[in-house]
């Protein structure tokens, strides 16, 4: 049987893990972890689990899709005056959460025509975040992170096939193998990849990891299983801190170097990065920040033997652990005339997705990891996000709207929640922490890992952070929705002795389209036309 | 005024049996002015936000600054337990606690009270041979929990006439009409029960057993120990939860049954019905009506209304749970249902401890009454109920039955 926690909306109640111990574990106070693919032994108790969760967050044989708001919703048919529900074509490029979750949600709503997934993985879709979580500490087998079977779902399967290009006017999708695909309506789901090192001699070295693809894990798996030397994590975002708590937790040594000035700076600001450091290094990381790693060197088989660091040191090290970000999947759209380059595919709040000239198309959709849309929450810029409950929501918006008339179409206005669990503390955040100037502990106690932190832009909250504090992000997300004023000015159960804002420190959210030009040409507004200047 | 008036009505004793019908007229008020500047609140997205809001206290105001309360005649007065106690402490102690009885340092101890569990319900069941009524209240809804929570706990079975008079003070004060005079006899009964248990924490600290008093008194994790007086307080609640709220998930469990002979049918069929059928049971009867606990620390506005700050606030956790904004048809009893994101366990920070055991102890009671009562039948509908209208249920429940089916042992 195959299970789904939406860790976006768990709360830590752990009711789950009392009616199952041996499928959901709790990692700490509130992080959960679980098997996504228990045995046939476990159906009654992990149905029994599912029934008691509070939150109603947990998924059996079936992917993710409570509709936020609690509120029950019910789905007005589209216009189907145009046949399309009936008998249209509809093509999903990139067959992951994000492609299954459109494909169902396309189907729940009535969609009878035909659907095609298009995916270059060779597996069936399966489940990222446990990856470097419980499937790479050991706790749960590499094989089990594959995602519900959707049994009628009714759609053509082309898995280990990679598209290399989109016509637009002759709605097609080109294959690597020289098929074409024809579509009425397409939905472009295709993700990120792990951003490898820069240095492609030093990249091959056996030892140089990534972390994004089930291949990947099970390399770094069987190296985190085998070997005992230090372990070198290059990049303390998420996965690189997971990664690094994942190696302690095994006893291994490791050293992360990282460019910035703490861990997770880019995601949460210095602030609260700090905070993540100092978890890092009680729990014995050798974390080293405003460090880079210069130079990768192997041995004369071709494996890694050493890293230099820009600290002036040399650390001998079998593994290294490549974590610096994502790269987005837009080779194949090259040409093909949309809003797509290294800052993810443009769509509207609908997920169509706009032309290079900034124009909105109606037959062309994004969802996901790849998908860059505006949010009015925040002055209407536009957000790439690498979350998992967004490629679940936004794919269920895109979907909705591929089936739906101009009248009944819905924004994706959720507001981006994201969590990750390391050093045994769940850390949760809603909005965007990065809109941010200001930063306030209002709850909770740094110093026992247990607070939360909040947010604020220009006199208004924006975002949220909290760590081993769950049942409180709600809260929050209402203040945020309702531009509440920061820093919040009122009393509250568990208040800090100190309640002071200060600066956040976040990066500059400019650099996300860094390197992306445009130039404009033409003069009549009927010939005036955006091209995008690649980088070299 | 008539608007105040329909929770005084909820409040009457002769609403008991059926409080649903005005807990819909409630509901047009999402947020009720009440006497004394409290309100009253009952639509489902306004408690569940309430339940997730830091600026609600659960301090009485009473202890607010003060330490503990004074002593009464002469016994040495108790802190509040968590139930009524705010971050950091609330999370400190609950924390502390959960270490004896829960994940993730014991996840599996629920689980394994599983074989007691079912050798009490048989026990009480085999009783009812030879007879054909019963009182499912005093004779198997009552003891069965209570026995539960002694084993548990470390408390021996045969003081229950002690302590059942303390936990009536207690669940007592949980009445909205409760007034001072009730709050002096909990705070009596509380240092009572605290000294009873006092001398039960001894006598484990000289001799620890696998009880989770023992696990109190010696137990020391990250968070430390708990103090003796917060060891006492802890242990005086959860023995009295421990009985008090799960009587009534059974008692109107049963009767919710015998009034849908359908779904008790499909029940026989299906013993794997029983796990969403209590869940549709903790929505559609849910043993605790109204949580009355709670404080404004702050100016809060919700639904339109400004409920300002130190308004006290009851949470009318049943009328959300029937709210139509929030579940189809609520009215129907439709454990098919598949959304069960009840309210009868509370939520948010407060959440039931004891939810895992009070699921435990109701799978096992109902299967096992379903299971072997033959042709059981209500002899009277409504049953008499409790005089609280916050911990609502039936004070007796008469069944006629043609038989008992033998356990197989
Ligand atoms: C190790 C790890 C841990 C994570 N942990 C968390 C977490 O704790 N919390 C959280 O919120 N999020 C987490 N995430 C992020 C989350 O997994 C992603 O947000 C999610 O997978 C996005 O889904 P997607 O379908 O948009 O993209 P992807 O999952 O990237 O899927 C895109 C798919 O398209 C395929 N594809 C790409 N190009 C082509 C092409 N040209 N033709 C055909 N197919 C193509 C790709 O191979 C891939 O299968 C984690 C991610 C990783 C890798
Ligand atoms: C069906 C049975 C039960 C029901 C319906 C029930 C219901 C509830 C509810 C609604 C609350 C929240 C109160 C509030 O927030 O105001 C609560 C809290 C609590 N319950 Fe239960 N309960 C049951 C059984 C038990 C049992 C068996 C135990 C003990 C073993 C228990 C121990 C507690 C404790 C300790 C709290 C306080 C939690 C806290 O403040 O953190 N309950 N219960
Ligand atoms: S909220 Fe649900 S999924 Fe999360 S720990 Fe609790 S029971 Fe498990």
């Amino acid at each position: 049987m195959r299970v789904v926690v939406d860790l976006t909306r768990c709360q830590g109640y752990g009711q789950c893990v009392f009616a199952a111990p041996e499928v959901f574990t709790m990692h700490g106070q509130e992080a959960l972890l679980y098997d996504p693919d228990p045995s046939d032994e476990q159906r009654e108790r992990v149905l029994r689990a599912k029934a008691a969760c509070p939150v109603q967050a947990i998924y059996v044989d079936r992917l993710a899709a409570h509709v936020g708001g609690g509120r029950s919703q019910a789905y007005p048919g589209a216009g189907d005056g145009d046949g399309f529900k009936r008998s249209g074509r509809v093509v999903i490029v990139g067959a992951s959460l994000a492609g299954l979750r459109a494909a169902m949600v396309l189907r729940r709503e009535g969609f009878a025509g035909s659907l095609t997934l298009i995916g270059d993985e060779t597996h069936e879709p399966y489940d990222r975040p446990p990856l470097s979580k419980q499937v790479l500490v050991g706790q749960v087998p590499l094989e089990n992170t594959l995602l519900p079977r959707l049994a009628d779902l009714d759609a053509e399967w082309l898995l280990g096939q990679r598209a290399t290009g989109l016509d637009v006017t002759g709605k097609r999708v080109h294959l690597a193998d020289g098929r074409q695909i024809g579509f009425d309506r397409l939905l472009i789901a295709t993700g990120v990849r792990a951003r490898p090192w820069p240095n492609e001699a030093e990249a091959a070295l056996d030892g140089v990891c990534v972390l994004r693809t089930i291949e990947d894990a099970t390399r770094l798996r069987q190296r985190l299983a085998t070997g005992a030397g230090r372990v070198l994590v290059i990049g303390a975002g998420f996965a690189g801190s997971e990664v690094a708590s994942v190696c302690r937790e095994l006893d291994r040594p490791v050293t992360v170097a990282e460019r910035g000035p703490s861990p997770l700076a880019g995601a949460l600001g210095k602030v609260i990065g700090a905070i993540a450091g100092e978890m890092q290094r009680e729990h014995g990381v050798d974390l080293r920040c405003g460090t880079t790693v210069t130079a990768l060197e192997g041995d004369a088989e071709g494996r890694l033997r050493a890293a230099r660091l820009s600290d002036g040191s040399t650390l001998e090290v079998e593994t290294a652990v490549v974590a610096l970000g994502a790269v987005r999947n837009v080779d194949w759209l090259e040409g093909a005339g949309l809003a797509a380059g290294v800052w993810g595919v443009g769509c509207d709040a609908g997920c169509r997705v706009f032309d290079i000239n900034g124009l909105v198309t109606d037959d062309i959709f994004a969802a996901g990891d790849i998908a860059r849309f505006p949010h009015p929450v925040y002055e209407y810029q536009f957000l790439a996000l690498e979350h998992w409950g967004n490629a679940v929501a936004q794919a269920e918006i895109a979907a909705h709207n591929m089936v739906s008339d101009q009248t009944r179409r819905w924004a994706h206005l959720s507001l981006p929640v994201f969590w990750s669990s390391q050093f045994g503390v769940n850390i949760k955040s809603v909005g965007v922490p990065t809109f941010a100037d200001e930063v306030m502990i209002t709850q909770g106690s740094v110093a026992e890992r247990r607070f939360v932190a909040v947010y604020g832009y220009r006199g208004r909250v924006t975002a949220a952070v909290t760590f081993d504090q769950a049942m409180w992000l709600e809260f929050y997300q209402r203040l945020i929705e309702r531009a509440a004023p920061f820093p919040p000015d009122f009393d509250m159960v568990g208040r800090p002795a100190v309640m002071e804002p200060v600066p956040a420190e976040v990066p500059q959210r400019i650099g996300v389209a860094q390197g992306a030009t445009v130039v404009v040409t033409g003069h009549d507004p009927g010939e005036r036309r955006a091209t995008l200047v690649r980088p070299q | 005024m008539a608007e105040t008036s329909i929770f005084d009505q909820i409040l009457d004793y002769s609403h008991r049996p059926d409080p649903y019908s005005l807990y819909a007229e409630l509901r047009k008020t999402p947020v009720l002015r009440w006497k004394d500047g409290g309100y009253v609140v009952s639509t489902y997205r306004e408690i569940v936000a309430l339940l997730h809001d830091p600026r609600i206290s659960s301090i009485r105001p009473e202890d607010v600054g003060g330490g503990p309360p004074s002593a009464e005649e002469g016994l040495p007065g108790l802190p509040p337990a968590f139930i009524r106690r705010d971050p950091p402490d609330h999370d400190r102690l609950r924390r502390l606690a959960m270490r004896h009885f829960g994940p993730p340092h014991s996840p599996g101890r629920v689980e394994g009270m599983r074989d007691e569990v079912t050798e009490i319900v048989t026990d009480l069941i085999d009783a009812f041979e030879g007879g054909n009524q019963v009182d499912i209240v005093d004779e198997f809804a009552y003891p069965l929990p209570v026995t539960v929570i002694c084993r548990l706990l470390g408390v021996p079975r045969e003081d229950e006439p002690r302590f059942r008079g303390w936990a009536a003070a207690f669940v007592e004060t949980l009445d909205p009409r409760a007034g001072e005079a009730a709050e002096r006899r909990r705070t009596a009964a509380h240092a009572e029960l605290g000294a009873y248990l006092n001398e039960l924490a001894d006598a484990r600290l000289r001799q620890p057993s696998d009880d989770l008093l023992s696990g109190l008194v010696t137990g020391d994790g990250a968070d430390g120990r708990m103090s003796r007086e917060d060891l006492l307080s802890t242990a005086a609640l959860l023995l009295v939860a421990g009985h008090e709220t799960t009587v009534n998930l059974i008692a109107n469990g049963m009767l919710t049954l015998l009034r849908h002979p359908d779904v008790l049918d499909r029940l026989r069929r299906e013993p794997d019905l029983i796990d969403p059928l209590i869940e549709e049971l903790l929505r559609y009867e849910p043993p605790v009506h109204m949580s009355p606990l709670r404080t404004a620390l702050a100016d809060i506005e919700i639904a339109g209304t400004t409920i300002p700050k130190g308004a006290h606030i009851t949470l009318i956790l049943a009328a959300a749970d029937r709210d139509p904004d929030r579940f189809p048809d609520p009215d129907r009893f439709d454990p098919d249902r598949e959304d069960k994101e009840h309210l009868g366990f509370g939520g948010g920070i407060h959440y039931c401890f004891g939810a895992p055991l009070a699921r435990l102890e109701t799978r096992f009671a109902l299967s096992e009454l379903v299971r072997r009562l033959e042709n059981p039948r209500l002899v009277t509908d409504p049953p008499p109920y409790r005089q609280n209208p916050a911990l609502r249920g039936p004070r007796h429940l008469l069944i006629e039955f043609d038989g008992v089916v033998r356990s197989p042992a």
